[in-house]
């Protein structure tokens, strides 16, 4: 323990003598109130960014609001809506499921063997294997190119090499069959999809105690399947967890990607995910009350992801 | 006595040459994968005309130029806006949302992981929750919020909320709990120094690679946003948002989109070549213990 904390754990137990709970933590919160004023500035912003957006949500969609006339209360007459008489919210919930169930475990675990495998190169190749499996997250609108990838014409790259083997006769239209275009946009998600999660991957394994492998050898590890499961992934638990949240945030926000391949809405609503659904009604149809239900349920969703991973990761190790 | 194999420098345990060559191929797959379509869009930048018209198309330029790059600046000068206003509204968010977004998370950051204040516990625990949600789902509401404050199609509708992204304090905050060590800040305080001098003067100057690496991200983010629905004049969009005008205009495009997308990449990509190694560093303190 630090001297820091031990002096305070000092003055609590002599606090707590003469003075109820609350009286001792409002001593603690004037003895401490440039804490106050430091933490100020940045929680005034987050919460009026991004707290308060979570509650106004909640609470406007239980009404018809349009930005335009007072609010009625509808209580879940849009919750209904959406799953009863909403056919392309349905077919969002089902793609939006499909993305994340795909994308997020798989830039999960992409990440994590890149990660292990570059960890195994020497320190200088390292260094550049890295910045190439990161580069394409960083290069904001590169994934633009896949569109030119997948032209419809024959100077696209897939048709152009397709035609050339002899594959195909004439070119796909690539963005017109509903049977490509969640294959694609998933291609393209994951080509986006090693960023904080992988780099915090290549740092955690950095960071393992060499000689615990040496004692695992010892010990009777045979190979490094074994060493993975018994020594590596129980030291990196807390990267894992971290690289966890991010891989899932991220694979709820590829909207804006599948935007940009397939346009908006897409050809028969065939990548059409909640997100879209959600800036549909919000930005474009301005019924805030609908779109404030969509984003609730889509709050829900993402924390509820975060917590069966939580759960899981849990289990690593044992 | 088990046999260690070793190779140069450092001592490798439990590893078979099938295992090796399996790695490699692997890497070498995946790094082909993501490699290749930025490759393809540097090369893509550098052909010329007749080139960019050959079929099938070829993965090399023989002539490389830069008349993309040109018809970019052409094409551009074109625009209602002058193309200098996309790029200074494009730098100017990026740069004050960063600077912002690193003195106020900083300053969090610092008395949350060094301070002992009642609440610490929970306001952190929110921050955690944040990096669970994508943005996506607080726009409409930012909206309205913007709107009430008078904000919208101002440059503190891009560049306000930013101050307040949530990744960076997380990164920070675990960065200075590993790094910074209390003794050290406490015979400052036994001295009679005030938090915000320890804060400016000593423990800023111990977590460099936590504010690189929070500038690498917040200023990427920043870079790149495009068309958002807080911004209708057209003097306050984006570089981004004039790229992918361009880019909308379809194939005979290509060559000049694919110039503009080296053009957008290129600043992210030597940013974060730069900082790699204190990036890394600070990756390795961003655990979260349960």
């Amino acid at each position: 323990m630090s001297a820091n904390a031990a002096v305070q754990e000092k003055k609590k137990a002599v606090a707590r003598k003469d003075m109820t709970k609350w009286q001792w933590t409002w001593k603690e919160i004037k003895r401490n109130k440039v804490a106050y004023v430091m933490v100020a500035p940045f929680m005034l912003i987050f919460t009026l960014f991004t707290v308060v957006p979570v509650v106004v949500s909640m609470l406007l969609s239980f009404t018809n609001f349009n930005m335009l006339q007072v609010p009625d209360i509808v209580f879940m007459d849009n919750y209904i809506t959406l799953f009863l008489d909403d056919d392309i919210f349905l077919t969002a919930i089902q793609n939006t499921f499909v993305f994340a169930v795909i994308v997020g475990p798989a830039s999960y675990v992409i990440s994590f063997i890149c990660a292990w495998f570059i960890n195994e190169l020497p320190p200088k190749i390292r260094a550049i294997v890295t910045f190439i499996f990161y580069s394409p997250s960083i290069s904001g609108s590169a994934y633009l190119m896949w569109t030119i990838v997948f032209s419809s014409d024959a100077y696209g790259y897939a048709n152009a090499i397709l035609i050339d083997m002899g594959i195909i006769a004439s070119p796909i239209l690539w963005f017109e069959n509903t049977k490509y275009i969640m294959p694609i946009c998933i291609i393209v998600a994951l080509w986006t999809s090693l960023g904080v999660s992988f780099l915090s991957f290549i740092a955690g394994f950095q960071g393992i105690d060499k000689s615990l492998f040496e004692a695992g050898a010892v010990d009777g590890v045979k190979n490094r399947w074994q060493e993975l499961w018994y020594i590596t992934l129980p030291t990196m638990k807390p990267q894992l967890m971290f690289g966890a949240i991010m891989s899932i945030t991220n694979s709820f926000g590829f909207g804006a990607i599948v935007t940009a391949l397939c346009g908006f809405p897409s050809y028969e609503y065939a990548a059409h995910t909640i997100m879209h659904h959600l800036e549909d009604y919000g930005n474009t149809r301005w019924e805030v009350g609908y779109a404030s239900a969509i984003a609730t349920i889509l709050f829900a969703i993402m924390l509820g992801a975060n917590m069966v991973v939580k759960k899981m990761l849990g289990k690593v190790g044992k | 006595m088990k046999k260690l194999r070793t190779r140069k420098h450092t001592v490798v345990l439990n590893r078979s040459a099938g295992g090796d060559a399996g790695i490699a191929v692997f890497l070498i797959l995946m790094g082909a994968f993501l490699f290749l379509p930025m490759y393809y869009t540097v090369i893509q930048s550098l052909k010329p005309l007749d080139e960019l018209w050959m079929f099938p198309p070829r993965f090399y330029v023989s002539n490389p130029s830069f008349e993309n790059f040109s018809e970019l600046l052409y094409l551009m000068s074109d625009s209602w806006v002058p193309f200098s206003r996309y790029i200074f509204n494009t730098v100017f968010i990026s740069v004050t949302g960063t600077f912002g977004n690193l003195l106020f998370a900083s300053l969090c950051a610092y008395a949350l992981a060094k301070i002992k204040f009642p609440g610490r516990g929970w306001m952190f625990q929110v921050v955690v929750l944040s990096l669970m949600f994508h943005s996506t789902v607080s726009a409409i509401a930012n909206y309205i919020t913007l709107g009430t404050l008078g904000w919208l199609d101002t440059y503190l509708a891009r560049v306000v909320p930013a101050w307040g992204s949530t990744l960076g304090l997380y990164l920070m905050k675990q960065f200075m709990e590993t790094n910074v060590h209390d003794s050290i800040l406490e015979s400052a305080r036994i001295d009679g120094a005030k938090e915000f001098k320890i804060y400016w003067t000593i423990a800023m100057p111990m977590v460099k690679p936590a504010w690189l690496t929070l500038i690498v991200y917040c200023f990427k983010d920043l870079w790149n946003t495009g068309a958002s629905i807080y911004i209708q004049s057209e003097q306050l969009k984006t570089f981004n948002y004039a790229v992918s005008q361009l880019v909308a205009d379809g194939i005979s495009r290509q060559g000049a989109s694919a110039a503009a997308a080296v053009i957008t990449m290129l600043v992210p990509i030597i940013v974060f070549i730069l900082t790699q190694s204190n990036i890394l560093e600070t990756m390795g303190s961003s655990g979260m213990k349960d």
